[in-house]
This record gives structure tokens, sequence and C-alpha cells, in this order.
């Protein structure tokens, strides 16, 4: 099973499409690893710095609609080259969010007030978000402040994150 | 309760239902191109499973990057290539048989209604068109598909939008589809069926409503429908007549694709395109939409039409029947890629491609080409494209390109102005 935890990064936007995620000249890539130094190349963000701010980064949080646009699965690849495994938004595209539980990583939705909450109280470079699975909350810190969240995963997703992704389930199950 | 289309596919196909409202189903038809695949098969060989459930069901295209344009294209297509050969895939379409994977599929009668199908592209919704549940998965989806023949879903739930009226001339399938994503929102849809139904649906072509339904993923529906009619009759019928012994007990055996007239939606919406202007993009997603006369004016460097959206041979007919008599501008790039062979061999027929080419036109062969920006018609930092496909993201057709969407008759008639005009001004 993959890693839930470290230093987030905040992305404060809506509709962030899997264009900017990873851009579709690099889907000629057929290794994972090639795609590492690129992504978020394209983000439309004012001041941000893909080398700089995504470094030692393990998580992303941001707005809604995370991941609209293309079906690439090199979206949530791009990701878990550089670390990432868990995105936490408001809500994510149906294909995009779809592929990170196939893959054996996380894409949680959380309430708009929650999100605010996490942009309000924490964004900054030191904030670490915990993932304790078997009670489905995040432990957010930064420096003294400190909250959790509960979210909810389905059962099914839950099942993927624990078999490593849907191909090892769906070759044992069907 | 009734049910709707989506739902009857639904419980004919279903092999789980693991949890909740997730729904494994069987699938009818995986098909396959070479920007998602290779990574699929590599990853299946890596697993120690480079098997396919069923190589029947499997269908396979290379047309994103066709002839290939480096080693690393060159690279994926081998791959497809050697796995087709490989597993005996043998709807495998290579250089010289090769088109957009959504017009070719259909094309060569491997859609049907009441079919469940999967392929790692997102406007695979564009097979609704046929009264299909398509839709577009990423490559561990596509894994399992090749493997298992299985895909999982949320049980569907459907958002019916009626188009009534009569369009008026000038005004195309892909006008309504960029109104109704214009009002719906690009996550209008997410997670649910978009069925297109009413009076103008009806009188569609099965071209036009491949264009409606290949963009319902814009507004982020998992997949438009519509319901298998006459017309879903008429295309299919050199593939399914030994199935059938009329076209009516065809149409008939297809009403059970249609949903009931008690069904539960999780939306209606009811669209009149009576007064419907052509409508193009301004922005970078596709619900920033506009009417074309509040665009008139707006310069562009270049005009595509092709794609899996508007690269039909009905498409190429309205471009041409605009371009008829008049050169494009000498600021423009004018480019037209035909979808599929059969579709380019019908224009030479008809005499449609030396209307392009009179007019100023580059024809190129059937790819997916500049549509996604990777060969056939990129575009430089900061060049505008007056475009019949489907996305205009920042950088999509190339870095730093602009990009409006629109259909075939007002790119035509842009690319004669210069600019971003209305269809009318050149066409009766
Ligand atoms: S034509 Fe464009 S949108 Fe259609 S399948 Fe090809 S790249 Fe995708």
């Amino acid at each position: 099973m993959k890693q839930f935890k470290g230093k987030v990064l905040f992305l404060d936007r809506s509709d962030i499409n899997t264009d900017e995620i990873i851009p579709a000249k690099y889907l000629i890539e057929i290794s994972k690893d090639a795609l590492r130094p690129h992504l978020l190349e394209d983000l439309k963000l004012s001041d941000f710095e893909p080398s700089k701010d995504i470094a030692g980064k393990a998580i992303i949080v941001t707005r809604s609609n995370f991941g609209c646009g293309s079906s690439r699965e090199h979206a949530p690849w791009a990701l878990e080259v550089n670390g990432i495994n868990l995105v936490i938004a408001e809500s994510f595209a149906r294909i995009f969010r779809q592929n990170m539980f196939n893959c054996g990583m996380m894409a949680v939705e959380l309430q708009q007030d929650h999100i605010d909450r996490l942009f309000t109280d924490f964004s900054g470079d030191q904030t670490i978000i915990e993932t304790d699975l078997p009670n489905s909350r995040f432990i957010v810190s930064s420096g003294k402040t400190r909250a959790e969240f509960p979210f909810s995963i389905s059962d099914f997703d839950r099942a993927l994150v624990e078999a490593g992704g849907w191909v090892e389930y769906a070759d044992q199950n069907y | 309760m009734g049910k709707t289309v989506a739902e009857k596919i639904f419980d004919a196909h279903r092999v789980d239902n693991p949890c909740d409202d997730i729904h494994v189903i069987r699938l009818d038809a995986v098909f396959c191109h070479e920007i998602t695949t290779p990574v699929a098969i590599n990853d299946l060989i890596a697993r120690g499973k480079d098997r396919v459930f069923n190589s029947s069901k499997i269908k396979a295209v290379i047309d994103h990057v066709t002839p290939a344009k480096n080693s690393k294209t060159a690279m994926q297509g081998k791959i497809v290539r050697d796995w087709a050969r490989r597993h005996h895939i043998m709807d495998f379409f290579d250089i010289g048989r090769n088109g957009v994977c959504h017009a070719i599929f259909p094309e060569k009668g491997f859609v049907r209604p009441g079919y469940t199908i999967i392929m790692g592209d997102s406007h695979t919704c564009t097979h609704g068109a046929f009264g299909a549940f398509a839709a577009g998965v990423g490559t561990t989806d596509l894994e399992v598909g090749i493997l298992k023949g299985v895909c999982a879903f949320h049980y569907p739930q459907t958002i019916k939008i009626e188009v009534n009226g009569a369009l008026p001339a000038g005004v195309y399938a892909k006008d309504v589809i960029l109104s109704i994503i214009g009002k719906i929102g690009v996550s209008g849809a997410t997670n649910k069926v978009i069925e297109f139904v009413g009076q103008v649906i009806d009188e569609m072509s099965m071209e036009s409503r491949m264009t409606l339904c290949n963009m319902a993923v814009e507004a982020g529906a998992t997949s438009g429908i519509c319901y298998p009619d006459m017309t879903t009759v008429e295309y299919l019928w050199p593939f399914i007549q030994d199935e059938f012994k009329t076209k009516d007990d065809a149409r008939d055996a297809y009403l059970k694709f249609h949903s009931d007239k008690d069904a539960v939606y999780d939306a209606l919406i009811t669209v009149d395109v009576g007064d419907l202007e052509p409508q193009t993009t301004f922005g970078y997603k596709p619900d920033c939409v506009k009417p074309v006369h509040e665009m008139h004016g707006t310069p562009v460097d270049q005009v595509y039409i092709g794609s899996c959206t508007n690269g039909r041979l009905e498409d190429l007919r309205i471009a041409a029947s605009v371009l008829k008599g008049y050169r494009i501008s000498d600021t423009v790039r004018g480019i037209v890629s035909p979808a599929t062979p059969e579709i380019f061999s019908r224009a030479l027929e008809e005499g449609i491609i030396k209307v392009f080419m009179d007019a100023g036109f580059c024809v190129t062969n059937p790819t997916c080409g500049a549509c996604l920006g990777m060969s056939n018609g990129v575009l430089a930092e900061g060049e505008v494209c007056a475009s019949t496909t489907n996305r205009n993201f920042f950088g999509r057709m190339g870095k730093g390109g602009m990009v409006h969407l629109m259909s075939p008759a007002t790119a035509a008639a842009t690319a004669i102005a210069g600019f971003i005009t209305n269809s009318k001004l050149f066409k009766g």
C-alpha cells in the first residue's frame, strides 16, 4: 500500500485540467518516470513555479473539478513519480478520480468549508497531512495549529487502495 | 419503476456489485489507440499478465500520430502493432487503413445499440450516438478491460436533454452541443450520462449525433446516448442485415434501448434551438461559449477542419459548400484532415477534396494530428486557431496557442475571411 502523508502543495484554483497536470506532448512517453520533471508545467496559476513548489510535496490540496479534460492516466502517474499519492479537493472529474484509485492512490473530496479552512488556516510550505485510513480522517498540522478532517471513501475504493490498484483487484476477483 | 437506457444496459451486463453503487459490467468491445494502450501493454507485461480476454472484441488503431513523426511515436505504434499480432487481434488498423478512432470504429460496424464499450480516450462517449453505453477510461481500466473484459462504473444517473425546434440554416449539431455546454458548464454532467432526445435529434444524421455525443464529456458526462431509430438502422444495415429480416424488425428490436416513459432522471433540460445562432468558444474551457457574431472579426492564424468531432463526410460536405468558389485568406493556414480513408475517398469522389485544395487548404491523411497538438499543424506560441475539434484548453493544439471551437461551416467561413465570422456571409 502507498503512503499518504507528508507536505502539502496548495493549488488555489478550480478546473485544473489534465493538460495542465501533464501536457499532451509527453503522452508519447512510454515510461512513467519520464514524466517526473513535467508535472504541472503548464499550470495557469500566478506565482506558481513547478520545480520549486513541487519539490518535497506528497499531497495536493485544491478546489473543485480537479483533473477535468483528457482521460490520460499520465496525470496520476506524473503525480505518483513525484511522490504525490493523495489529492484532496472539493470535487474531481470522474475519470481522473477513478484513475487515482485504480493506481492504488487516493483522490478524496472534502466539503467546501473544510477546503476553505485548509486554505485559510494552513496554506504554506510547512503544512503536513497524515492519513488515518482505518478511521477515515486526515490530521493536518502546521506549527502549533492542528486539525482533523473526517473523510469518506467507498469500501470499494478502500479495497483498491489496499490491494494496490484495480489490475490486481480485478485479476483476483473476476 | 421504469429504467433509463443506460440502466437497462447496465442491468443486462452486470457481473458484480462490489459495493454501494459500483457495478462491474461485462464489455462488448474494448477499443485501443497508440497513445494510451502501449503503457497498458507494458504494464501487463511487467505484471506477467500479457493476455487478452477475447481478441475479437478488441479493436485497435494507430491514429493519433500517423505516420510516426519521431522515434518515440514510432515506438508507440510498434508496441501496439506487435501486441495486436501476438494476440491475433484481427481488427487492427495501421497506416493506409487507419483513421481517427471514434470515426473509424463506428464506420466498420463495431458499435451496436445496447453495447458496452470502453477505450482509453475521453471521447469514447461518441459511440453513445448508437444507443450504446460508451465511456472513456484511464489506462488501468483499459488494462483490466483487455485482460478480463470488465469495467467498474457507478450505476448511471442520467440527465435528459430534450432538443426541440427547427435548426436554422447554417446552424449544426456542433452549435447545439456548444450552446448546451455553455449552459450547463464543464462539470454540469460529471458522473452522469446525457440522453439526447427530441425532434432535433430524431432528425439528425448519425454523423450529427456522433458530434453531439462526442462533446458530452466536455460537460463532464460519462457517456452521451441517443435512442436507436431508423437512422441508426440505416447506418448499421450493412453489418446487421443477417441478424434481422427487415429494417423495421431491427428498429423494433432496438426499441429496448430506449428509456421507459417512467424512467427516473437526475435532471431534465429542455432546449429550443429555433433561434440558435452559430456558436464559438472564447476562452480556455469548452463552456466559454458565445454566438459567433459576438466574436466576429477575431483574427486567426490557422483553420483546422477534422477530428472525431467534425471530420466526417457530412462535415467536409458542409465546409466545402461554404468554400466553393472562394479562396481562403492569405493570412490563414487552412488544414483539413478527413477522419478515415473511407471518408477521404468518398470526399475525393464527390469533388470535395478539390474544393478544399482550390480554396488553398492543405489536405492531410486521416489522423488526430493537430487536434491534440502533436503533429500536422501544431500552433506556435501566441497563435490562434479556429478549429472544428472539441477542446480549447490552453496549449491544446500547441504550447501557448489559443483555440476557438466551432462548426465546420463557421470554420470554413473563418478561413475565407481570415477572422471569425458567420458562414451565411458566403453561403446563400
Ligand atoms: S481527434 Fe482529437 S479528440 Fe478525437 S480522439 Fe483524436 S486527439 Fe482525441
